[in-house]
């Protein structure tokens, strides 16, 4: 049984120290969109997870290093066969109700992620056949067959418990006045205009929570954003952009806190997804290397992003620990591009259509992408399609390459599985191969990292070749803040999380 | 007159039918999916057949339009699919935040607007006249999107007179919302308030070439009198319409002032809701500005006829 001991020091610690009693404080932090519904069973959007590390322990998190850390969970087992798992709670947490969090509340959420309806958790637990409260400290997960991701799954929203009683009072309104167990409990939503939280004084962990009442207020451009955190009617601002880095490092007043995305930004090219894709582009997978050669990853971050971002080629970023090294970020080659295209026998220039959503930052790196790979013989033809458009288009088949982002998971499963995997949910490029469908399913059921990225390396030599994603570089999510908030530390999701932060006056 | 009325608020049944035909239909010449919007990174077949199935989207045209009607003409609107909050909700929290904006803006416009425009008119072809009319020319150049920006550097960053963005309810705190909505409703009057000022100018420099101007002036009376009394009175009447007309179109939200300004108001939850695809606030906002646009319509109709008895006929 695996034992985590590092929340009881931090406790202790904590308690040491003290804390003292000061003036309310409050922090009032700038998202970048308005966030969804605030159910955790009912949310998608990345905003609302920001909300929710506020708003909603889970049974486990993550920690600087992506290692997963107990939080409303004590500890884990897994079985010998990998189909049971069982998790032991931590007592004497409370919801923000006054209920008790105990084996039957987490039973109750769990089962209200997988059969609710319109539950967008329903995929993240598919793996999981039944629960089991064996005991009020106790739960125990039967799963259909091992599956590995499962305990990342629980470091989110999957894994968030809400107060059953207050689930069953208000069903799918939930989201308009949630429950939880987090730090800070629900105050009041007005739309579009901001979220108010208050301290949790039955926190488990109330000793390390430091501020009395957070502002969530989406302010969707910007350089607004940015304005308002320097004229101080924010404390703090979540994705500042990489190119107001050196101004906002260059003020006194300002903290910056980033880390390199859990996600990427890539082109998936349309391989045998539908018509569109049986061109020379998508049928040889030598004309996508080619494309990929044609690239500068390197001039796309410092063009576009000052240098800021990371250039990658692969579904996790250089510093995850699943990063398989042996396969580094190819330089720019354009004379092997030409090579490529003339082996592959297309006459150049090779248009391709590049569906591009629209947004300043994606644009501005679809034109630099049009400009390098001009250069090594293909005629990028940029369409900017509104979001929400592109992603029929996407389902549909209708393009040949597509600039897709991807916010990234805690467990590489969520950033390759989904995207290559035959036939699965976003597989838009229409990639299939019953060699790589093996090795990511034996991926899900080792226990090990090591083994697990054995796996990977099988089938990232042959997506890398011959795969309908071409990754290009992962994002810093850049946390911006006033001088005054001190002990705030950024973790790799780019969420905020308010432990031990401390705002002076 | 009572058969007058009663004719008219017949008419308004086939208005309102066609309306929300017309609102209905043109959403779904949208492209997207609103279920695959609303997924957003969560696309699994599954779960969206199940929200599909849940909002009625997997049914006919014409029974999903049904359903809202019947919904509307028993006063529910429907519920955001983004959000789970029922849309008269959205509506009424939404609706104070932008008539405060609205009528602040107007406020800002007429004066001034009207004042630039009598003093241009006044000192025609002198050295104040082209300076007002090239401000005027500036004012309706003017992005408000720059000019927004531009002002929260200058006020909230420089200055910190104000809040950047943001919005605090009249009720809440009279002072601080009249600081949050200063600027957004100043960037919103500044380009109709040029508007203003040019057909202020051109009707008071009518007005003072008018017989009865000139009548005033040779009974002696003092040429502010002149100018205030005589000339303005009638040469505002194109300008109060204007000022109405405007008031109508501002009423149904300012996309841009209020994205800028962060402002919750009609605007940015029409975008919103149409970036995100969510039908039923998109029918319910815009169900609810044309009723209001029609409503205001009969009352200007009834007040005609109220005013000038021949058209009773």
């Amino acid at each position: 049984m695996k034992r985590y001991g590092l929340v009881g020091a931090a406790m202790a610690a904590a308690l040491l120290t003290g804390s003292a009693a000061t003036a309310e404080t409050t922090l009032r932090i700038g998202l970048a969109e308005d966030p969804d519904v605030l159910d955790p069973t009912l949310a998608r959007t990345y905003v609302g997870r920001i909300v929710f590390a506020s708003l909603c322990d889970k049974l486990f998190d993550i920690d600087q290093n992506i290692n997963i850390v107990p939080q409303l969970a004590l500890s884990h087992e897994t079985s010998p066969d990998g189909k049971t798992v069982t998790i032991k709670l931590r007592s004497g947490v409370k919801f923000h109700d006054g209920e008790v969090m105990d084996g039957e509340a987490v039973r109750a959420s769990l089962e209200r992620h997988m059969t609710m309806q319109g539950s967008f958790r329903k995929p993240e637990l598919a793996a999981v056949e039944s629960i089991e409260a064996v005991d009020p400290l106790t739960v125990r997960l039967h799963l259909k067959a091992p599956f590995s991701p499962l305990i990342a799954q629980l470091t989110d929203r999957a894994g968030m418990i809400v107060s059953p009683k207050a689930a069953k009072e208000s069903g799918d309104k939930f989201g308009l006045k949630p429950i939880c167990a987090g730090p800070f409990k629900f105050v009041e939503r007005v739309q579009q205009d901001r979220i108010v939280l208050e301290k949790f004084a039955e926190y488990w962990n109330a000793a390390n929570i430091h501020i009395d009442r957070v502002v969530f207020r989406p302010i969707t451009e910007s350089t607004v954003r940015l304005a308002n955190l320097k004229s101080g009617s924010l404390e703090m601002i979540e994705r500042a952009l990489a190119t107001d880095l050196p101004q906002i490092r260059a003020d006194a007043k300002l903290k910056v806190a980033t880390v390199p995305e859990l996600g990427y930004q890539g082109i998936t090219v349309n391989i045998g997804k539908s018509e569109a894709g049986k061109t020379a582009f998508g049928k040889d997978p030598r004309v996508i290397q080619a494309f990929s050669l044609s690239l500068d990853r390197e001039a796309i971050t410092k063009v576009a992003f000052n240098g800021e971002f990371l250039p990658g080629n692969q579904w996790v970023s250089p510093n995850n620990p699943y990063y398989q090294s042996k396969f580094p970020v190819p330089k720019r080659d354009v004379a092997k591009a030409r090579e490529l295209l003339k082996a592959a026998g297309v006459t150049t220039p090779l248009t391709i259509d590049f569906m591009v959503p629209n947004n300043p930052e994606t644009r501005q790196v679809a034109e630099i992408v049009q400009a390098m790979a001009g250069e090594a013989g293909f005629d990028i033809k940029i369409r900017v399609t509104e979001f929400a458009t592109s992603l029929k288009e996407a389902e549909e088949g209708r393009y040949q390459a597509y600039m897709l982002a991807w916010s990234g998971r805690v467990d590489p499963d969520g950033n390759v599985y989904i995207f290559h995997k035959t036939k699965a949910p976003q597989n838009y490029g229409g990639y299939s191969n019953a060699d790589v469908d093996k090795w990511l399913e034996e991926a899900r059921t080792k226990g090990s990292l090591a083994d697990r990225k054995a796996a990977y390396e099988k089938a990232a030599e042959k997506l890398l070749t011959e795969g309908s994603v071409v990754y290009l570089y992962h994002r810093l999510m850049i946390i911006a803040h006033s001088a005054n908030l001190d002990g705030y530390q950024q973790l790799p999701d780019g969420l905020i999380r308010l432990s031990g932060a401390r705002l002076r006056p | 007159m009572l058969r007058f009325l009663g004719r008219r608020l017949l008419q308004l049944v086939p208005t309102l039918f066609f309306v929300s035909v017309i609102i209905f239909g043109l959403q779904q010449l949208l492209p997207g999916d609103p279920a695959l919007a609303m997924a957003g990174e969560e696309r699994d077949p599954a779960v969206l057949e199940q929200v599909r199935k849940q909002y009625r989207l997997d049914q006919p045209l014409h029974v999903q339009y049904l359903y809202w009607v019947g919904g509307v003409l028993s006063g529910n609107l429907g519920e955001s699919m983004r959000l789970k909050e029922p849309v008269i909700t959205l509506i009424t929290q939404k609706f104070p935040v932008t008539l405060q904006l609205a009528l602040m803006a107007i406020a800002f416009s007429l004066t001034i607007g009207v004042t630039a425009g009598v003093i241009s008119a006044v000192k025609r072809d002198t050295a104040v006249d082209y300076a007002v009319n090239v401000i005027a020319l500036w004012g309706i150049s003017t992005p408000n999107f720059w000019l927004g920006i531009m002002l929260i550097f200058l006020f909230a960053v420089h200055l910190n007179w104000l809040p950047a963005s943001g919005y605090v309810g009249f009720l809440d705190d009279p002072w601080m919302s009249l600081k949050t909505t200063l600027l957004p409703a100043f960037v919103l009057g500044n380009s109709f308030a040029a508007v203003l000022m040019r057909h202020t100018r051109s009707a008071m420099l009518q007005a003072m070439g008018s017989d009865y101007v000139r009548t005033a002036r040779a009974k002696g009376l003092a040429e502010r009198r002149v100018v205030l009394k005589h000339a303005l009175r009638n040469a505002l009447t194109p300008v109060v319409t204007l000022g109405a007309l405007e008031l109508g179109t501002l009423l149904s939200g300012a996309v841009l002032t209020e994205q800028v300004f962060s402002i919750p108001g009609f605007g940015k939850l029409i975008v919103d809701s149409v970036f995100n695809r969510d039908y039923a606030v998109v029918q319910g906002v815009t169900l609810i500005t044309a009723t209001t646009y029609i409503l205001l319509n009969l009352v200007a109709d009834v007040a005609y006829v109220l005013i000038n008895p021949r058209l009773r006929s």
